[in-house]
C-alpha cells in the first residue's frame, strides 16, 4: 500500500510507535498535535522503505523525500515548489510520475533542516481542493531514475552496417512481391504490412508454425553465405531455419508481442533494409524504451529481450528521433532538448528464426506457453458457475492484488468527487465497492460507510480510520431506505451474468430513501468516444520521464486498470489476429456455449464484451533499490480479473428494468459509462 | 465501528428481512477516538437515528449520559449534542461479535471491522 495516512482526524495510534522514535529530539516534552505529526511523519518513513524501497536518514542532509506532496497524489510542482522555497534555496525539485511523493534538495543542509522543522505536518491544498498534509524525511541523496532509460533490454544487440549496400541492394531485388499466388513462398497481406515466409509458414491463426511441415525450397539461397559469415564472427549461435519477410510502407507497422516461446528457439535476430525504423521494447513493468534500428543493421534478441520483453512498430510516418545521435543505432531518451523528426521509408526486414523442436524451459514461465498449464474459465452457465467465477476471477484476486493495487488507487476521480460534494451535510452515504476507501474521505461532511469483498482493502480503509465493513455487494446489511445516497465505482462489471449485475443495481436501490441518490461507473467497451481516446488507451506508451520530468497531467482520474501493459500471454502478433476476429457489431450478448473467455491485452480496445484481463503484481515491493520503482525488474505473477465491459446505452437498459428508479442523468466520463439514479 | 454504523446495519441472512435488526452487539474490546465535534453534522444525524437500537447497543457497552431520544430545541442544544457526538462517533468497537436478532448468524468484528459476508447458501432466494 502507497498511501500516508492524510486524514487530518485522530487516528488510533499504532501499538508501538508512541514509544517514540530513539532519533527525535525528546529533550523536551512534545504536545499532542507534535507527537501526532511525528507518528505520522515516522509511518511515513516506514511506508517509502517498505513500499518504495526508499531509505530514509535519522540526522539532517541537504535532501528531503516529501511524503504526500507527489504528482501522484495531485500536488502539482508550481504548487509544492513555493512552500518549498520559504526556507531556503531549492537545487532540484524531483517529482517521479504517479508517485505520491517527491524529493526536494536545498543547498545546504541548514534550509533542509528548516524545511524539515517547519514543514512536517504542514497543510496544503491540491489541484482538487483537497487538503493533504506533508511529511518529511531526509534521504541521503535527491535521486530519481526512470528504469530502463539507460540501457537496452538485457540480450538485446544492434550490429550496426553488418553487409554492404550492394548487397543490401541484392537482398533487396531477391524478394519477388508480384509472384503468383501459387508459389511455394507463402505471401500475405496484413493490415499493416506485407509478409512472406520461407523455411515454414508462420500462421498468425495460432501465432506457431507446423513443425510437420516444412516450405518446400527452405531458405532463399542467396542469405546462406550472410548467416555462415554471422556464425562465424559470433554474432549469432544458431543457424536459423525460419524466414518471415516483412515489408513496411510509410505509416505501417507491428503490434508490440513477444514471439511464440514454443515455436522458436532463443536467438531471433532481424535485418533492417531500406530504410531505419525506431522498434519499441516494452517490459512488463511498463517500461518501454525506443531503439533505433538504422538501415542495414542487424537486430539480435536473446534471453529476456527475447522471452520477456514486448516488440513492435507503432504505425506512424516519422519517428521521434535524438538529433545529436543522427541514425545511429541506442535507445530514443526523452531528452526534450535533443528530440526531433525522422521521416521513414520503405523498410524491410528480414526476421530469421529457428523452429524450436521441444517444449521452451525458459526462465520466464508467467509468459511461456509451454510452461503455462492455466486452461482459460468459461463463460458461465449457471448462477452457481457465475458466482465461481467471480470468487476465482475477482474476490480472490483483489484479496491477493489488494495492496499493490492500493497502491495505484490515490487520485479520485473528478466527477465522483463532485457528486460526493454536492450532498447535503449529514448525508449517510454507503461506497459499495469501496476498495481502498479512497471516496470515503473526500467530504467531510457526509457519514460515508465503505463496504468491499475484500478483507484486505477493507483493512486499507480502516487503516485510514474509515468506517468499512466486509460483504458482497448482493447482500449489502444495511437497512433498507437508510442511505441518502450510495455510489458504485468499477464495481457493477465485475459480475458475470445479466442477472447479477441487475441484483447488484437493485440492491444499491434498496439501499436508498426515496428521493436518494446512487452514482454508478462500469467500465464501458467503447475505450473510443467522440473520436477521443479514452486515458486507458492513451497511456499506452509509457511516459519515459528524463531524470528530472514533470509530469503535470495528475488532475486526470487514474485508470481502472494500470500502467503495465499486457506481456502477451497469449502470444505473438496477437493483436492482428484479434482484431480481425473481431465480429461485425461486436456488441451483441453472447450466446456461444462454453465459450473460454478471451485475455484481454491491457491498454487495446477490447474484442468482447466479457474478458479476462490481466494484473501484473508487482512483487516483494522492498527490493528494490532506492531511487528505483519498486521491485520493477522483477515481474510477479500475473493475475487474470474478470470483467463485464458495458457497450453504449447498456447500463441504462440495465437501470430500466429495477424497480421504484428513475435514471436522472447519463454520461461517458474517461471510457467508463455512468449513472446517476433516483429512488422514486 | 462506530455506533452510528452499527445504527444501520441489518442481518441480509436469506428471510430474516426487517426482523433482521437491530444487530445483537457484544464488544470485548472498545476505544474511544476523539472526533472534531460538529454540532451542525451531529444535530442532522438525530432525526435518522433509531433510537431502541441506539440505546441498546449503549447499554451493552455501558455507556453513561447516552439521551434516551431527541429532546425539544436539540439542535441549539449543545450538552446534548455533544452526548450525542460522543456515542454515534466517538465510541469504537474494535472486537466483538454482531448477532442477527432472527436467525442467530454471528458475525465478527475485528480490530473494528465487521465481516458480514455470508455463503451463498445463506443469501439464495
Amino acid at each position: 500500500m502507497l498511501t500516508f495516512c492524510i486524514s487530518s482526524l485522530p487516528c488510533p495510534p499504532p501499538h508501538a510507535s508512541i514509544a517514540m522514535d530513539s532519533n527525535s529530539q525528546s529533550n523536551y516534552k512534545l504536545s499532542k498535535t507534535e507527537k501526532k505529526f511525528l507518528r505520522k511523519q515516522i509511518k511515513a518513513r516506514h511506508t517509502l522503505l517498505r513500499h518504495e524501497g526508499i531509505e530514509t536518514v535519522s540526522y539532517a542532509t541537504q535532501s528531503l523525500v516529501v511524503a504526500n506532496g507527489g504528482l501522484g497524489n495531485g500536488v502539482s510542482r508550481n504548487q509544492l515548489l513555493p512552500v518549498l522555497e520559504k526556507y531556503g534555496l531549492v537545487d532540484a525539485l524531483l517529482m517521479p510520475p504517479h508517485k505520491p511523493y517527491s524529493f526536494v534538495r536545498y543547498r545546504t543542509a541548514e534550509e533542509a533542516k528548516k524545511a524539515y522543522v517547519t514543514l512536517n505536518g504542514k497543510e496544503i491544498v491540491d489541484d482538487l481542493g483537497q487538503k493533504i498534509l506533508l511529511y518529511l524525511n531526509f534521504v541521503e541523496k535527491a535521486q530519481w531514475k526512470e528504469l530502463g532509460l539507460q540501457a537496452l533490454p538485457p540480450g538485446l544487440m544492434v550490429v550496426e552496417e553488418i553487409i554492404s549496400s550492394e548487397d543490401e541492394k541484392m537482398l533487396l531485388e531477391s524478394i519477388n512481391w508480384t509472384e503468383d499466388i501459387d508459389n511455394q513462398n507463402v505471401q500475405k497481406y496484413l493490415k499493416h504490412r506485407r509478409v512472406k515466409h520461407f523455411g515454414y509458414e508462420f500462421h498468425y491463426e495460432n501465432n506457431n508454425v507446423d513443425k510437420d511441415m516444412p516450405l518446400p525450397g527452405g531458405l532463399p539461397g542467396i542469405c546462406d553465405s550472410f548467416l555462415e559469415k554471422w556464425l562465424k564472427e559470433g554474432f549469432i549461435k544458431h543457424k536459423p531455419d525460419q524466414l518471415t519477410v516483412n515489408q513496411y510502407e510509410p505509416g505501417h507497422g507491428i503490434p508490440a508481442h513477444i514471439d511464440t516461446h514454443s515455436a522458436f528457439e532463443d536467438e531471433i535476430v532481424s535485418l533492417s533494409l531500406g530504410s531505419e525504423i525506431v522498434m519499441d521494447f516494452k517490459h512488463p513493468d511498463g517500461v518501454t524504451v525506443p531503439v533505433m534500428l538504422p538501415r542495414r543493421s542487424l537486430l539480435v534478441m536473446t534471453g529476456e529481450s527475447r522471452y520477456l520483453w514486448m516488440h513492435g512498430i507503432t504505425p506512424r510516418k516519422f519517428d521521434t528521433v535524438q538529433a545529436s545521435k543522427g541514425l545511429q543505432s541506442g535507445i530514443i531518451t526523452s531528452d526534450v532538448g535533443d528530440l526531433t523528426l525522422s521521416k521513414r521509408g520503405m523498410r524491410t526486414s528480414f526476421t530469421f528464426r529457428k523452429v524450436r523442436q521441444t517444449p521452451c524451459n525458459c526462465s520466464y514461465p508467467l509468459v511461456c506457453d509451454s510452461q503455462m498449464k492455466e486452461t482459460p474459465p468459461s463463460f458461465p452457465e449457471s448462477a452457481r458457475e457465475a458466482s465461481q467465477l467471480e470468487q476465482d476471477y475477482v474476490h480472490r484476486v483483489y484479496e491477493e492484488i489488494a495492496e499493490h493495487f492500493s497502491s495505484t488507487r490515490h487520485t479520485p476521480w473528478p466527477r465522483v468527487v463532485e457528486f460526493l460534494k454536492s450532498l447535503p451535510c449529514g448525508s449517510l452515504v454507503a461506497d459499495v465497492g469501496c476498495g481502498n476507501g479512497k471516496y470515503l474521505g473526500v467530504n467531510k461532511e457526509l457519514y460515508m460507510i465503505g463496504c468491499d469483498r475484500s478483507q484486505k482493502l477493507v483493512d486499507i480503509c480502516r487503516e485510514r480510520c474509515f468506517q468499512a465493513l466486509v460483504c458482497d455487494a448482493l447482500a449489502v446489511p444495511l437497512c433498507s431506505g437508510s442511505c441518502d445516497a450510495c455510489i458504485s465505482i468499477a464495481v457493477i462489471h465485475h459480475f458475470s451474468t445479466a442477472e447479477r449485475r441487475v441484483a447488484a443495481l437493485q440492491e444499491l436501490v434498496r439501499l436508498l430513501r426515496p428521493g436518494g441518490q446512487a452514482l454508478v461507473y462500469v467500465w464501458a467497451m467503447e475505450q473510443e468516444y467522440n473520436k477521443k481516446k479514452s486515458k486507458y488507451l492513451r497511456e499506452n506508451r509509457i511516459s519515459q520521464g528524463k531524470e528530472e520530468g514533470t509530469s503535470s497531467d495528475t488532475a486526470m482520474p487514474e485508470l481502472l486498470v494500470e500502467q503495465v501493459p499486457n506481456v502477451g500471454s497469449r502470444d505473438s502478433e496477437c493483436c492482428v489476429s484479434s482484431v480481425t476476429d473481431l465480429p461485425e457489431g461486436g456488441h451483441k450478448a453472447r450466446t456461444v456455449t462454453n465459450a473460454k473467455l478471451p485475455v484481454h491485452t491491457n491498454r487495446t480496445s477490447f474484442p468482447s464484451q466479457d474478458l479476462l484481463v490481466p494484473w501484473h503484481h508487482q512483487g516483494n515491493p522492498g527490493e528494490g533499490k532506492p531511487g528505483h520503482p519498486a521491485g520493477a525488474h522483477d515481474p510477479g505473477p500475473v493475475f487474470h480479473r474478470y470483467y463485464h465491459v458495458f457497450c453504449e446505452g447498456e447500463l441504462e437498459a440495465t437501470c430500466q428494468t429495477l424497480n421504484s428508479v428513475s435514471i436522472l442523468q447519463s454520461y461517458y466520463d474517461q471510457g467508463n459509462w455512468c449513472v446517476i439514479l433516483q429512488k422514486v | 465501528m462506530k455506533l452510528l454504523t452499527h445504527n444501520l446495519l441489518s442481518s441480509h441472512v436469506r428471510g430474516v428481512g426487517p426482523r433482521g435488526f437491530p444487530l445483537r452487539l457484544q464488544a470485548t474490546e472498545v476505544r474511544i477516538n476523539p472526533v472534531e465535534f460538529n454540532p451542525d453534522f451531529v444535530a442532522r444525524m438525530i432525526p435518522k437515528v433509531e433510537w431502541a437500537a441506539l440505546l441498546e447497543a449503549a447499554e451493552t457497552l455501558h455507556l453513561v449520559e447516552v439521551p434516551k431520544g431527541p429532546i425539544e430545541g436539540y439542535e441549539h442544544d449543545e450538552k446534548f449534542l455533544r452526548q450525542m457526538h460522543h456515542v454515534l462517533l466517538e465510541v469504537d468497537v474494535l472486537e466483538g461479535t454482531l448477532q442477527c436478532p432472527e436467525s442467530g448468524r454471528l458475525f465478527p468484528i475485528s480490530r473494528g471491522i465487521p465481516n458480514m459476508l455470508l455463503s451463498d447458501e445463506e443469501t439464495e432466494t
